[in-house]
């Protein structure tokens, strides 16, 4: 019996009149990696962001393993183990790429000014230990020759893997991952999937993706959630989307077919 | 002979009281650029808060001359800085608490934050002037000067003497230690990291666990530490006058837009072109024709570019055109 890690009830949100949310309710279970398509505008990213804290909600509420976290702020939520990436990749444009890794980890001893001036020791060791750890994130993602460099000079695909890294930094329990595909080229694509499926079977990672590379969906996805216009139409294997007749309605428009390939 | 007269005369007249008043500026623009980046919003109240730190730490100069302490040579201002650094502080975390908060957690356009520090900065000018007054307040004491211009002739037998005042020398020292350690802190501590990482992207450092109360505390520290040394600094140069600081609100500002605003080192190099140009153009340079140009050649008039009067002119002249060719500054800043 699987649990449910993140839980929505009847959320909604909207923007003046406009619902971008509408009582959408949904389940993600445990350990596996759920997929979130529907067209643009069907207001996956609006979801996340109130997931995560970002926006806050007009109704409804967010469990997060049983617990209410509606509308927690989410420096929070971040040391719950919920995370997240950003649709457009977000970086701290004036620190390097090693520099930005190793800022994730919260609660260093180094963040206290105390610390930093009477235990330059303990901080120094525990800087090391999270630089190494960094070294190795960035080695898994092919970004070791440009760790020294600051990560506003990196190209679109290089800070989506910058932002994949960032949630390798800690052992989070439910990553959102919000079209981190999109602009990364294919043979990094495989090995950004092989990454997905090694953490989410190795360290327990619950991810739940939205995504528009319906290959991508389909390798990695089970189960998969579609949404159109703010709530939830359709919930099951992605081989029984590609076939439901409202599915292919909403993504593509009346009287096409889904390519089954 | 000649020459080194007419060197000795810049020296005396624009380098030194250039290179004193820019660091004050510099110090101020810091603090103007520190609250825009990671509060993100212009601080109109800049000027009245320096002159309360000020006031708190004359308060206590004058509690420590009346009790006999004083630091013999140097003026008694510098030992009253840091408790009217902690009393600055205080004031500055309960503005905001009571009014900034709520607008910082409303996600309040900057403007309208921007229209709260004006009202800010009026309640701090009245309180200002209700504790110690209007007027002028001078509260040097120790050595006047470091080298007088009588000795410096004695010394080298120019015509032209180079005076050092103690509070020329105090005001670069104090601020070569004090931007040292404020560089040192933003780029080298993880605290120091952290708050740039939130000026720089706020959302993706609230996701990465940086706890926004923490930043905004140590950001008010901070302000409070550079409002009081920059405001003391100044006030011993020249004299305290809640008016003038107010006044001295334009040239920070455009110290801090020139550099860049939201980048500290651009504020720092900005404070030093404002007051370098404020200098340059009111001075009077018929002296030193005098002594490079050969006797028929020597100037009648003042041979002075702008009457002193207009030197916040200067100031205001360098923000317009700043913002109208290069709206970013000479180092990137955020654009206004």
């Amino acid at each position: 019996m699987q649990d449910n890690i993140l839980e929505i009830k009847n959320l909604s949100k909207y923007f003046g009149g406009l619902a971008a949310v509408s009582n959408c309710s949904l389940k993600v279970k445990q350990g596996t990696i759920t997929g979130i398509i529907g067209p643009n505008g069907s207001g996956k990213t609006t979801l996340f962001n109130l997931i995560s804290g970002n926006l806050k909600s007009s109704t409804g509420n967010v469990l997060f393993n049983n617990k209410d976290i509606t509308d927690v702020p989410s420096y929070e939520l971040f040391s719950k183990g919920l995370l997240r990436t950003f649709q457009i990749a977000h970086e701290f444009t004036n620190l390097s790429v090693l520099e930005n890794l190793m800022m994730v980890p919260g609660n260093q001893s180094g963040e206290k000014l105390m610390n930093a001036l009477l235990k330059p020791g303990l901080v120094a060791k525990e800087e090391s230990q999270i630089k190494e750890k960094a070294m190795e994130v960035v080695d898994f993602l092919n970004l070791s020759h440009l760790k020294n460099e600051l990560a506003g000079n990196l190209s679109g695909g290089q800070k989506k893997l910058l932002e994949l890294g960032r949630t390798m930094m800690v052992d989070a329990k439910l990553v959102l991952l919000d079209e981190v595909g999109a602009g990364v080229n294919r043979t990094l694509l495989k090995d950004l999937g092989t990454a997905i499926e090694k953490l989410n079977k190795e360290k327990g990672y619950t991810f739940c993706m939205i995504e528009h590379d319906m290959d991508f969906i389909g390798r990695l996805c089970d189960p998969v959630i579609v949404m159109a216009e703010g709530s939830v139409l359709f919930e099951g294997s992605v081989e029984d989307a590609k076939k439901d007749e409202r599915v292919i309605e909403s993504y593509l428009g009346r009287g096409s077919k889904l390519k089954d390939d | 002979m000649d020459f080194l007269n007419a060197l000795i005369l810049l020296l005396n007249y624009i380098f030194v009281p250039a290179l004193a008043y820019g660091s004050q500026l510099a110090i101020g623009a810091i603090f103007v650029t520190l609250i825009y980046g990671i509060l993100r919003f212009a601080n109109f109240a800049t000027g009245d808060m320096m002159s309360f730190g000020t006031m708190i730490a004359i308060l206590f100069t004058w509690h420590f001359q009346s009790i006999g302490l004083t630091l013999g040579f140097l003026p008694t201002a510098l030992l009253a800085i840091p408790f009217a650094i902690l009393i600055m502080g205080s004031y500055m975390l309960i503005i905001d608490k009571f009014v900034f908060k709520y607008y910082r957690l409303n996600k309040s356009p900057p403007v309208q934050l921007a229209m709260v520090s004006i009202g800010v900065m009026f309640v701090t000018q009245a309180v200002v002037r209700i504790i110690i007054g209007p007027s002028d307040r001078r509260f040097f004491d120790g050595e006047k000067f470091l080298i007088k211009a009588s000795e410096f002739k004695d010394i080298t037998g120019l015509n032209e003497g180079l005076a050092i005042k103690s509070t020329q020398v105090i005001t670069i020292v104090v601020t070569i230690i004090l931007v040292s350690i404020l560089f040192w802190f933003l780029n080298k501590t993880k605290t120091g990291k952290s708050m740039r990482a939130y000026s720089d992207n706020e959302d993706l450092a609230l996701l990465s666990g940086i706890d926004p109360k923490k930043i905004v505390i140590i950001t008010w520290m901070i302000a409070a530490i550079l409002a009081t040394i920059g405001g003391v600094l100044y006030g011993l140069d020249k004299s305290f006058k809640p008016f003038t600081y107010f006044n001295n609100m334009l040239p920070i500002f455009a110290a801090a837009i020139v550099g860049g605003i939201g980048n500290p080192f651009g504020a720092f190099l900005g404070g030093y072109v404002i007051a370098f140009s404020e200098i340059l153009l009111t001075y009077a340079y018929k002296k030193f024709f005098m002594y490079v140009l050969p006797e028929s050649m020597e100037p009648d008039g003042l041979i002075q570019l702008l009457s002193t009067d207009y030197k916040f002119a200067v100031s205001f002249s360098i923000l317009v055109i700043v913002l109208l060719y290069r709206p970013s500054g000479i180092f990137k800043g955020k654009i206004l």
